[in-house]
């Protein structure tokens, strides 16, 4: 499928930004969504065909509005939604809880 | 899934949400978070690569075996596959330039590289190395001569790919610790060359 992640030969994204002395990740949340999507990898609650294609069936804004590893995690929530391991609700109730916790 | 992009600390909180799930669950103990934030951010990286491409340069029954086999040839050097994956490494020379790429994603060397910077996975790097590498290449300050051949390599998920930059030079004298010095991660993506002594 000729899809938004298939970005090979496509114009327009303008010069390549790099960072001076970047940081392995530049928040810490970054880590811990890799090391979450790695155990889950690794637990088998997903394989990495699956990983990789619930990110490249993302709507194409949201694939390219958001960054790198709020891929990584909001395709971690969507898998573990479809595989019945977190239903959404459950994730929104929890996420609500957490808001409510710490305000 | 949303369609909308979060702000940091939005991001944080649904980490957080998503991490204590899974942890009420038992699918994931904090230990092994933390053990592997701490091989990305402490193990893993260009280092390990350095020392790969400094043993290549100083050894050429080891740079042979790399070319040759390049998984075998780093595990050889203590770098576990990650994930399992291939290595190939490949062999800039006055005469092929090579570069590589995921066009798709992020695939890298985590083995000999670590995880890659933002540039190597953003939509400019991707979108343009493919279909113009010398114009990226310019944007890096590497000028490749026009009879001089580049080589492009899209790396994928079970097969990643390395470049042995050309040894610098002036380093006949040089022994393997003070090479290492001369050889950057952007080197052995191709995009740049070693440094000079």
């Amino acid at each position: 499928m000729n899809g938004i992640h298939d970005m090979g030969g496509m114009h327009g994204f303008g010069p390549i930004v790099r960072e001076a002395d970047e940081p392995v990740f530049h928040h810490e949340w970054e880590g811990k969504a890799l090391a979450l999507a790695r155990i889950a990898l690794a637990g088998g609650l997903f394989n990495l065909d699956e990983f990789r294609h619930v990110m490249e069936r993302m709507p194409p804004v949201q694939y390219l509005s958001i960054s790198y590893y709020e891929r990584w995690l909001e395709g971690a929530i969507a898998l573990l939604a479809e595989k019945g391991v977190i239903s959404a609700d459950e994730f929104t109730a929890r996420l609500t809880a957490l808001a409510e916790a710490g305000s | 899934m949303t369609a909308d992009a979060h702000g940091d600390a939005d991001v944080a909180l649904r980490v957080r949400a998503l991490e204590s799930l899974l942890l009420e669950k038992g699918l994931v103990e904090s230990p092994a978070i933390d053990e592997i934030i701490d091989l990305f951010e402490n193990r893993l990286g260009p280092q390990n690569g350095a020392r790969v491409v400094a043993r290549a340069w100083s050894d050429p029954e080891f740079k042979a075996r790399l070319l040759a086999n390049a998984t075998d040839a780093i595990v050889e050097m203590g770098y576990e596959a990650v994930q399992g994956e291939d290595m190939v490494v490949v062999e800039n020379t006055p005469r092929v330039h090579n570069l590589v790429v995921c066009t798709l994603c992020s695939c890298f060397p985590w083995a000999t590289l670590g995880l890659p910077p933002v540039w190597y996975k953003s939509a400019p790097y991707r979108s343009r190395a493919a279909s113009d590498p010398r114009g990226v290449l310019l944007e890096f300050g590497t000028a490749v001569a026009d009879e001089a051949e580049v080589r492009v390599w899209d790396s994928n998920a079970e097969l990643r790919y390395m470049v042995l930059p050309e040894r610098p030079a002036g380093t006949d004298a040089m022994g393997e610790d003070e090479l290492l010095a001369l050889v950057t991660r952007d080197s052995m993506i191709g995009v740049t060359r070693a440094l000079a002594p």
